[in-house]
């Protein structure tokens, strides 16, 4: 994990980020009505959930590396990645309330997109409770682990696959025109993919400050 | 460049202000577009304000990140290396 403890990738972060917020901001984008200027929402609500989906990625990775090699580093690196994604998610649902309110009238209705990904957050904030319930370090570690992965294996089809078998009014989903419609117009690409990377590597950075925490005050713990 | 440093003297002295006022300022120099003014910020709707505006708080807020960073790693020398400080 010595990677972390570099700098390198935390500036591409910054430029990253900062290329979505002036670039997203200015550069040029489709004229598309209702939507108007809030296009560029693109580059900030729609990044905070694909750089969610990576971070509880990398989580599940590190719980099923607990699982096979029962290192205690991997247990902490899941919690603290899946701590920034939900971290994310709830970022996610805050600006696309803020977002759903003047594009589709209302900041909660009823969407079945809206509704599926409120349920995914709250299996991961059950993830945190049970996680926070059990006091023995190894059953604590290991049972989170594996609620982990179901909880990844929910994510999926809740995000990804129950929105497009109903009406949703997200991009791609239901009887809606695939995200294609305007997400894959080459002009978007060039802010929305940099933005994705700049944001989720925001967000390593984040979780890399509290493994390094943790790692810490488990030194102290141990020297005393 | 003269009517501005006028009135930029009348802010901020009182004294200009005592004197009654050599030149009077009319709306029709605040319409005056025959000089120049920090006019691309001024554009759109100012829109290119808020941006600068929201990129100083990420510069800022990252560099908050930046300096908690740091101090973790101090942290971090000072547990590998506790006699050195």
């Amino acid at each position: 994990m010595n990677i972390l403890k570099k700098h390198w990738w935390k500036f591409l972060a910054l430029a990253l980020v900062s290329y979505a917020i002036l670039g997203g901001l200015l550069l040029e984008v489709p004229r598309l009505a209702i939507l108007n200027e809030t296009i560029r929402n693109l580059y900030f609500h729609v990044t905070m959930w694909f750089g969610m989906i990576i971070l509880l990625l990398v989580s599940v990775i590190y719980s099923i590396l607990y699982l096979s090699k029962g290192k205690n580093e991997y247990d902490f690196r899941a919690v603290e990645f899946a701590n920034i994604g939900i971290l994310f998610g709830v970022l996610g649902i805050i600006t696309g309330m803020l977002w759903a309110t003047y594009t589709w009238g209302e900041p909660w209705s009823g969407d079945a997109k809206q509704n599926t990904s409120a349920i995914a957050l709250l299996i991961y904030l059950a993830y945190l409770v049970l996680r926070g319930s059990i006091e023995d370090e190894q059953q604590r570690a290991r049972i989170s682990a594996i609620y982990n992965i179901f909880a990844f294996a929910a994510l999926i089809p809740l995000l990804f696959i129950l929105p497009r078998l109903t009406d949703s009014m997200h991009p791609g989903n239901g009887g809606n025109p695939g995200f294609n419609y305007y997400d894959l117009d080459d002009k978007l690409r060039l802010v929305f993919y940099p933005a994705v990377v700049g944001w989720t590597l925001l967000g390593v950075w984040l979780v890399s400050l509290r493994v390094r925490l943790k790692e810490i005050a488990l030194k102290l713990i141990n020297d005393n | 460049m003269k009517k501005l440093l006028i009135i930029a003297c009348m802010l901020f002295s009182i004294e200009l202000m005592a004197q009654d006022g050599k030149y009077k300022v009319t709306d029709a120099d605040y319409d005056n577009d025959k000089v120049e003014m920090a006019d691309t910020m001024r554009s759109n709707g100012k829109i290119y304000v808020v941006v600068g505006v929201i990129f100083i708080l990420f510069m800022g807020i990252t560099f908050y990140l930046y300096s908690i960073d740091k101090k973790v790693s101090a942290l971090e020398k000072e547990i590998e290396n506790p006699q050195e400080q």
